[in-house]
């Protein structure tokens, strides 16, 4: 009996080929959609946590001027000093370590190649902060601190941009009206929401100054990286180092702060925050596709109900069952629907493949997407497909050849 | 002679069928007492809703009476269920309807052998059998083409075909030339005629038509769901 099903149903498709390929086309549509979306947003939440954990875990960044971006460099704004990072350290508790930083967008030169790179000068202590590892060679340590020695270490970016395959290690760079020999090369990082990290020279605080930097100002800094110990809070930690700064910068309680704190934490949890945002947008559009893909299903169903109940009708009177035609319908339904579901998930980790490349998100397989998708499709093109053939096979033989 | 006299193949006593409930019910058999023997060739004639076709369906056990006992070969056929009503169908009963209700997009062939396929028959039987059937109603040659590609006529032919593949021991045709000219019609009468003749099957033909009728040797006529008369030819 189940061979004659599969016989008849099999036959059955292959004299509807429209109807059977419209059938699938709204499965594997609605399969591919959610396969797709959800992969991707997740692979997207996945990229933006490992950026984040590139940053820097508990890392605090003080900067003069009111707020982030082109304010903090705002004229009239006096810079910290390295005495501020020093006091800082010293008084506040819960400080794992603490750098200054000075930067400066400098002309870097090696051989023909030259170019514009924002170069800092710092402690060795920067290196831990800021979660930089090395490729090669080495970190300049406190000995080349305390000697102003000419080292750096360089970001990927530079030196693919200024040696191309050569190794950079132990070479001189001329950096502003210096020359300055490579010591490390940094590994790289990516991209993150702030622009290429890659593209950076790192020195000793002491050579940036004395060597790259005019007399004037030469004990400003630009910046103080902190970082937090762990279990620390950093929204206390936050209004410490804000009373303490007013205090030094002699701010009277009228006077808005002329620095800012940027916690990295904060900005994590708000791009965690978004990124589930945006995978639960995906899933929602995803569910939507599901449902239209549904719908699509339904009405091809439905559209032939008329002429399947006819069928039904000429079935059972020439002595088919009530059961061997439900079986035929059945079968009919699984297979479009598995059919579909399948070319779903071919499509779904073909597209996957591909737009993870384009978009730049790493590309997990993930099976339960897959199975509840195909589940999902499956029902609905069964449900849809079975259950006006069971109302039809209930008539009477007669009511059902003369279905209008 | 003194043999016994043998079950008649169709019997009904006080066989009704109402339509709708209440107020809106609609009685369209009355009360039919009818005796059709084995290869009988009956005519069932009547005006339109006269009760005709609901008794060619209830006599096929595509509809189901409201009241009444229907035996067929002493079966009583009011007591069967569903799945056995199909089975009876399956195994003695054969089918021509006006419409011809052909499987859409089916070639002759696949149509022909569709009952054979219920009956669990191979495949090399089901295609000698369909192509045996195909060829007694004179369409040996349309066995690829569809429902479409062929003439109300050779529809009809294909659909006579499939109703006796199955060696039915009784063919039901309602208005089976309802929808073909004349001269087709003509075709077609002399092709049941000469399945009654040739094989025994027992045939009744519903219709309204005085010529269709003149093939039957018996007429029967149905009038406000009752008989009003039933002759024999001699």
């Amino acid at each position: 009996m189940i061979w004659n099903a599969l016989t008849i149903a099999v036959r059955e498709i292959g004299r509807n080929l429209t109807r059977a390929f419209l059938t699938v086309l709204g499965i594997f549509i609605g399969v591919a959609a959610i396969i797709t979306m959800v992969t991707l947003g997740q692979g997207a939440t996945l990229a933006v946590k490992a950026q984040i954990s590139n940053l820097g875990n508990n890392l605090l960044t003080l900067r003069p001027g009111a707020g982030f971006g082109f304010r903090s460099a705002a004229s009239g704004v006096p810079n910290f000093t390295e005495k501020d990072a020093e006091i800082v350290g010293e008084q506040i508790a819960g400080i794992a370590a603490i750098a200054p930083v000075r930067t400066a967008s400098l002309s870097t030169i090696y051989l023909n190649n030259a170019r514009s790179t924002s170069v800092t000068g710092t402690t060795p202590v920067y290196f831990q902060i800021n979660k930089w590892n090395l490729a090669e060679g080495r970190f300049f340590t406190d000995a080349d601190l305390r000697a102003g020695a000419a080292v750096c270490v360089i970001g990927n970016t530079v030196r693919k941009e200024l040696f191309g395959g050569d190794n950079p290690i132990g070479a001189k760079i001329r950096i502003g009206k210096a020359s300055c020999e490579v010591i490390g090369l940094l590994v790289a990082k990516g991209q993150a929401g702030m622009g290429d990290q890659d593209d950076t020279i790192i020195m000793p605080l002491s050579a940036l100054q004395r060597r790259l930097i005019g007399k004037t100002s030469s004990h400003d800094i630009s910046q103080i990286s902190i970082s937090a110990q762990d279990g620390v809070d950093s929204s206390a930690l936050i209004t410490e180092i804000t009373s303490l700064m007013r205090q030094r910068r002699n701010l009277q309680k009228n006077q808005d702060n002329n620095f800012n704190i940027f916690d990295t934490r904060q900005i994590a949890e708000t791009l965690g925050s978004t990124t589930q945002l945006m995978t639960m947008l995906l899933a929602a559009v995803a569910g939507v596709s599901l449902l239209v893909g549904g719908i699509g299903i339904m009405n091809i169903m439905l559209v032939s109900v008329t002429e399947r109940t006819r069928e039904i009708g000429i079935r059972l009177a020439i002595g088919a069952t009530a059961s061997e035609v439900l079986l035929q319908f059945l079968v009919e339904a699984v297979t479009l629907s598995c059919v579909g579901g399948l070319v779903g998930i071919f499509l779904a980790f073909g597209l996957c493949a591909g737009l993870a490349q384009i978009i730049q998100v790493p590309f997990n397989f993930n099976l339960q997407i897959n199975i509840v998708a195909f589940l999902f499709s499956a029902a609905v093109g069964v449900l849809f497909g079975y259950t006006p053939a069971r109302r039809a096979a209930r008539l009477n033989p007669i009511d059902a050849l003369r279905h209008e | 002679m003194n043999a016994p006299e043998p079950t008649p193949l169709i019997e009904l006593h006080g066989l009704t069928k109402t339509y709708g409930l209440g107020d809106a019910a609609f009685q369209a058999l009355k009360g039919i007492d009818l005796t059709i023997q084995r290869g009988e060739f009956v005519a069932i004639m009547g005006p339109s809703g006269s009760g005709k076709s609901t008794l060619m369906n209830v006599l096929g056990c595509l509809d189901t009476p409201t009241a009444g006992s229907y035996h067929y070969q002493g079966i009583a056929v009011e007591a069967l269920d569903t799945n056995e009503r199909s089975l009876l169908r399956r195994y003695a009963l054969g089918f021509v309807f006006q419409g011809f209700n052909l499987l859409a997009r089916t070639s002759s062939l696949d149509n022909a052998e569709l009952p054979l396929l219920y009956r669990g028959v191979s495949r090399k039987d089901r295609h000698e059998k369909a192509m045996a059937a195909l060829t007694s109603v004179g369409l040996p040659t349309k066995l690829r083409s569809t429902p479409a590609e062929l003439s109300g006529g050779q529809q009809q032919r294909v659909a006579i075909a499939r109703a006796i593949v199955t060696e039915p021991s009784t063919l039901f045709a309602d208005e089976p030339t309802g929808n073909l000219d004349s001269v087709t019609t003509r075709d077609i009468m002399e092709l049941l005629t000469r399945l009654n003749q040739d094989r025994g099957i027992t045939v009744l033909v519903v219709t309204h038509d005085d010529d269709v009728a003149a093939s039957a040797r018996r007429t029967v006529l149905i009038k406000d769901g009752l008989v009003e008369s039933d002759l024999v030819r001699s």
